[in-house]
C-alpha cells in the first residue's frame, strides 16, 4: 500500500463526507444520500450521513468493525425494515426517487438494488432454481424457454456458467465456498437489478475464490453500480473505483479511491490507513 | 423502475398468509378458553368441602364426595416419584457424564421410546408385571405404571440441565481432586438442581392427569384406603367413572373433579415457569 | 481410571440399565402375553371384523381402522392450524404477544385428557349432534354422512383429537423454525419477496423438520385413549362414515381390558396392545429422524433440539 505521501492540513466542514464530483454531475447519481440518520430503538447508529454515488462505478465502504458500514449498506435497499425498532430519518434517493418516502413499494427497491451476503446463503435446492427464484416469485419470465434462458445469462455473468452448466439440477449446497458465493451473485443478478450491494462478499473465500470475485466485480461495473463493504483495505484499493471511510457511525472521509489512499484528508483516515488504529 | 407496482396479487396474498396464521392463533384459543370455561363454571359450584372431606355415596345416592380420590391422587403420584426419581435423575447424569457411548446411545433411545409409548400401552404392561402376579389390582400397579411414563421425562431434562452446566464447574472440582462421583453430585446436580426439581415438578403434574394406565392398575376403590396391595381411587379415574355414569350429581362432581386438576396442573406450571424464571434471572446477572 | 470412578460409572450406569430394561421388558411382555391369540388367529386377526369375545371370536379390523380414520383426519384438521400457529408465534407475531401465546399453546397441551374428555361428552357432543341434525338430506345420502345423528362418532373424536395434537406439533414446528439460519429468509427478502414468499423459503428450509413435526402429532394421536373413548361411541363396526360410532385400539384397551375373563380374550387384547405399541414406535423413531436430520442440516454442532414426547 503507498504511504501517504503529502499530509495535507485537514479542512474541517460542518457536513460529513464531501462530494468528489463536480456538481454537473448532480443530475445523473444513481444514489443520493442526504443527511441519514439511522436509529436501532432509542440508539443512534448512524449519524448525519450524505454522499453521492456515480452509475457504474465500484464504491467501497471501509471502517473499523462496529463503524456502521454495514448498516448503511443495508439502508440502501431496506433491508434494516425486518429489524424491529429500526427508524430512518433523511432521504435516500436512488434515480431521483426517495426510496423511504411513504408508499414507496419495498419489494420494488428490492428487486432494483441487488444484495449479496457476507457468508453465502443458496437455498437448499438446485442450482438453477437458485438463480429462478427471483425471477420466479417476481414473474419476471413467462415461459420455461425464457426462464432459463436468464439463468443461464446470469451465470454467465457472474462467471460460473462453465463450472456448472452439466449439472444445473444438483443441490447447490454441493458447490465450493467460492462457487456458492458466485451462484448468490448469479441469483443476485438475475432479476437485473441496476445497483448491487455486496457486503464483504469475499471475507469468507480462500485468496483464490477471492480473486475471482474481484475480477468479476470489475466486469460487473460496466453495466452495474456496485457498493462493497469490505474491512479488507487492499480489496478496497484494488476493486473500488470511490472509497467512503466510515467510522463510529459517521461518514469521515468520501474520495477517488486512488487519491484517498495515497493523500488522504482526514488525520482519522489516515491513521486507520496506516493502522494506527483498527 | 421503482415506481412501478409490485403486481398485488403477491401483496395481497401475502397479507391474507398473514391474516389465516392469526386466525389459527385464534382458532386454537377457542376450544381452550371453552374447556376452562366449561370446567370452572360448572366445576366450582360442587367444589363443596363436602367434596374434599367425604368418601362416595352408594350408587345413586346423592352427595358424597372425592376424598378418597384426592388421597389416592396423592399417594399414586408420591410412589411414582419415588421410583422415576432415582431412575430418571441418575439416568439423565449417566447420559450428560459419558454422553458418546454406544449404552448411552441405546439409553436416550429407550428414553425417547419409552416416551411417545401410549398410556393405555404403559397400563397394559404394569398390569402384566404387577396385577397378575399379585392376582388383583392395586396401589403399586398403579404407580409402578404412573413411574414408568414419569421415567423419561425427567431423563431427558435432566440430561439436557446438566449439560447446561458450564464446563469449569466441573473441570474445578476434579482439579481439586475430587472423584467423578462427588464432583457430579456435590457440584453438578446441585447446580442444575433448581431446573430438576422443576422438571419433577411438571413431570408429576403430568402423570397425575393420567387416567388410561390407571383403569386396570389401580383400578378404583369405593372406599378409602391407603393400602399398597388394595385397589385405589384416584382423581382421574373417579371422574371418568362419573362422568360416563347415568347421574346428574355424579356428572356434577365429574366436573369438579375435572377443576381440581386443571388447577393442579396450571399451578405446576406458573410455580414451574417463576422458578425457571428466577433462577435465570440469577443466573443472567 | 481411578477405581472409584468405575465404581461410580458402573453404580449411576445400572440405574440408566433399568431404564434400557423397562423398554426391553415392555416389548417382551408384550409379545409374550399375546402369543396365544397370534398363534389362533394368525392374520386373520387383522382382516375380520367380527368382534365377539362371548363366542370368542376375535376380529380386530373395527379399531386398527378407527384408530387410523380418526387420527388421520384430525391430522388434516390439525396440521394447517398448528403450522399456523407456530408461523405466527416464531415469523409473525409481536415480541410482547410471544411468552402469552406460547404459555397459552402450553396450556393446551397440559390439560388431561379426561378434562378433554368430559367436556368431550357433555359439550362436544351435542354441538356435533346439532350439526349433524343441521345437515341437509342431500349430504346425508353420501356414505361420509351417512347414518342417524348420535353426536358420538368419528368427527367428535377427530375433533377432540385434532385440539389435542395442535399444541404439540406447533410446538415442535416452532422450534425446528427457530433453527433455520436468518439468512435464508434474508435471502429472500434481498431478491423482493413479499412476506409470505420469506416464510415460505424458511419452510422450505425446514420441510424435513416439519413433516417430522406433523407425524410426531400422528403419533400422539395415535395412542389418545380417555378423550376418545369418550366421545367415538365405542361401536366395533367399519364405517366410512363420519356420523357413526367406531372403535380405537386404544379406546377398546380402556374398555374391555377390565372384562377379559379368559385367557384368550386377554390375549387378543394384548396383541391389540402391542399393535399400537410397535405402530407408535415406528411413527415416533421415523419422525425423530426427520427431525434430528434436519436440525443437523442447519447447524452442525451438537443441537439441543429434542423433540419431547407426549408431554410437549
Amino acid at each position: 500500500m503507498n504511504p501517504p505521501l503529502v499530509k495535507v492540513r485537514a479542512v474541517r466542514e460542518p457536513d460529513a463526507g464531501r462530494n468528489p464530483l463536480p456538481a454537473a454531475q448532480a443530475e445523473t447519481l444513481k444514489i443520493d444520500v442526504e443527511h441519514l440518520i439511522f436509529f436501532y430503538g432509542e440508539k443512534r447508529a448512524l449519524e448525519d450521513i450524505s454522499i453521492k454515488i456515480q452509475p457504474n462505478v465500484v464504491t467501497a465502504f471501509i471502517g473499523p468493525s462496529g463503524c456502521g458500514k454495514s448498516t448503511f449498506l443495508r439502508t440502501l435497499n431496506r433491508m434494516n425494515d425486518i429489524i424491529p425498532g429500526a427508524r430512518v430519518e433523511g432521504r435516500v434517493c436512488i434515480d431521483g426517487q426517495d426510496i423511504y418516502r411513504a408508499g414507496v413499494d419495498v419489494v420494488a427497491v428490492r428487486r432494483k438494488v441487488g444484495m449479496v451476503f457476507q457468508k453465502s446463503n443458496p437455498f437448499p435446492k438446485s442450482i438453477f432454481e437458485n438463480v429462478a427464484y427471483g425471477l420466479r416469485i417476481n414473474r419476471l419470465t413467462s415461459n420455461r424457454s425464457e426462464l432459463a434462458g436468464r439463468v443461464e445469462e446470469s451465470l454467465q455473468q457472474a462467471a460460473l456458467w462453465e463450472e456448472v452448466k452439466d449439472r444445473l439440477h444438483e443441490s447447490a449446497l454441493a458447490l465450493s465456498g467460492g462457487q456458492q458465493q458466485r451462484l448468490c451473485i448469479a441469483r443476485a443478478l438475475a432479476v437485473k437489478p441496476d445497483i448491487l450491494l455486496m457486503d464483504e462478499p469475499a471475507s469468507a473465500l480462500d485468496p483464490i475464490a477471492t480473486q475471482r470475485i474481484e475480477e468479476l466485480i470489475y466486469q460487473l461495473k460496466a453495466k452495474f453500480t456496485i457498493v462493497i463493504v469490505t474491512h479488507n483495505m487492499q480489496q478496497a484499493a484494488r476493486v473500488s473505483d470511490f472509497t467512503a471511510f466510515f467510522w463510529l457511525g459517521r461518514l469521515v472521509e468520501y474520495e477517488r479511491t486512488d487519491k484517498m489512499f495515497t493523500a488522504p484528508s482526514e488525520k482519522l483516515t489516515e491513521d486507520y490507513l496506516t493502522g494506527r488504529f483498527g | 423502475m421503482i415506481s412501478a407496482r409490485t403486481a398485488t396479487p403477491r401483496k395481497v396474498l401475502s397479507a391474507l398468509f398473514v391474516a389465516a396464521c392469526a386466525l389459527c392463533v385464534a382458532l386454537a384459543l377457542v376450544p381452550l378458553a371453552f374447556v376452562l370455561f366449561f370446567v370452572v363454571s360448572q366445576g366450582i359450584q360442587s367444589l363443596t368441602v363436602e367434596f374434599f372431606t367425604h368418601n362416595p355415596r352408594p350408587v345413586g345416592e346423592p352427595g358424597g364426595g372425592m376424598a378418597n380420590a384426592i388421597v389416592g391422587t396423592l399417594i399414586l403420584t408420591a410412589l411414582a416419584a419415588a421410583m422415576a426419581v432415582p431412575i430418571g435423575v441418575l439416568s439423565g447424569v449417566y447420559l450428560a457424564e459419558y454422553p458418546g457411548s454406544r449404552f448411552a446411545s441405546a439409553v436416550r433411545f429407550a428414553a425417547d421410546t419409552l416416551n411417545g409409548v401410549p398410556s393405555i400401552v404403559i397400563g397394559v404392561f404394569a398390569y402384566a408385571v404387577v396385577v397378575l402376579p399379585l392376582r388383583h389390582f392395586s396401589t403399586l400397579a398403579g404407580g409402578f405404571a404412573l413411574g414408568v411414563m414419569m421415567i423419561p421425562i425427567i431423563t431427558r431434562t435432566t440430561e439436557e440441565l446438566l449439560l447446561l452446566v458450564p464446563n469449569a464447574l466441573r473441570e474445578g472440582a476434579l482439579a481439586l481432586g475430587a472423584t467423578r462421583a462427588r464432583a457430579v453430585f456435590t457440584v453438578i446436580v446441585p447446580a442444575a438442581l433448581p431446573g430438576i426439581i422443576t422438571g419433577v415438578v411438571l413431570a408429576l403434574a403430568r402423570i397425575a392427569g393420567e387416567t388410561a394406565p390407571l383403569l386396570f392398575t389401580s383400578f378404583n376403590n369405593r372406599f378409602f384406603s391407603t393400602s399398597l396391595v388394595q385397589p385405589i381411587s384416584s382423581i382421574t379415574v373417579q371422574v371418568f367413572t362419573y362422568a360416563i355414569s347415568p347421574y346428574e350429581d355424579w356428572h356434577r362432581q365429574a366436573w369438579a373433579g375435572a377443576l381440581v386438576l386443571v388447577t393442579i396442573v396450571l399451578v405446576c406450571s406458573m410455580a414451574a415457569r417463576v422458578a425457571a424464571a428466577r433462577v435465570a434471572n440469577i443466573r443472567g446477572r | 481410571m481411578r477405581s472409584s470412578d468405575f465404581g461410580f460409572r458402573v453404580a449411576v450406569g445400572a440405574f440408566a440399565a433399568a431404564l434400557l430394561l423397562i423398554v426391553v421388558a415392555i416389548a417382551v411382555t408384550l409379545v409374550n402375553d399375546s402369543t396365544l391369540s397370534i398363534q389362533k388367529f394368525g392374520l386373520r386377526f387383522w382382516g375380520t371384523s367380527n368382534w365377539d369375545p362371548v363366542a370368542g371370536e376375535f376380529g380386530a379390523l373395527p379399531f386398527i381402522w378407527g384408530t387410523l380414520y380418526s387420527s388421520v383426519l384430525a391430522l388434516l384438521i390439525a396440521t394447517p392450524v398448528a403450522l399456523g400457529i407456530a408461523v405466527f408465534i416464531s415469523e409473525l407475531c409481536p415480541n410482547a404477544l410471544r411468552a402469552p401465546l406460547i404459555f397459552l399453546t402450553e396450556l393446551l397441551a397440559a390439560i388431561p385428557s379426561i378434562v378433554y374428555g368430559l367436556w368431550g361428552i357433555f359439550v362436544l357432543v351435542p354441538a356435533v349432534r346439532t350439526v349433524e341434525t343441521a345437515m341437509p338430506e342431500s349430504l346425508r345420502a353420501l356414505p361420509l354422512f351417512s347414518g342417524p345423528p348420535l353426536g358420538v362418532g368419528m368427527f367428535a373424536a377427530a375433533l377432540i383429537l385434532a385440539v389435542m395434537v395442535v399444541p404439540f406439533t406447533s410446538a415442535i414446528a416452532r422450534e425446528v423454525l427457530r433453527t433455520v439460519p436468518p439468512s435464508q429468509r434474508e435471502g429472500a427478502f434481498a431478491l423482493g419477496a413479499t412476506r409470505f414468499e420469506a416464510i415460505r423459503a424458511a419452510m422450505f428450509y425446514a420441510r424435513t423438520g416439519i413433516i417430522g413435526a406433523v407425524m410426531l402429532g400422528f403419533g400422539r394421536a395415535l395412542g389418545e385413549t380417555m378423550a376418545v373413548t369418550m366421545v367415538i361411541g365405542n361401536n366395533p363396526q367399519v364405517s366410512l362414515s363420519l356420523f357413526a360410532p367406531q372403535y380405537t385400539m386404544a379406546a377398546v384397551l380402556a374398555n374391555e381390558f377390565t372384562e377379559a375373563a379368559d385367557a384368550l380374550y386377554l390375549a387378543a387384547l394384548i396383541e391389540i396392545g402391542l399393535v399400537l405399541f410397535v405402530i407408535t414406535l415406528f411413527v415416533n423413531m421415523l419422525s425423530r429422524g426427520l427431525i434430528w436430520s434436519m436440525a443437523r442440516q442447519a447447524s452442525p454442532r451438537r443441537s439441543v433440539l429434542v423433540p419431547r414426547g407426549a408431554e410437549a
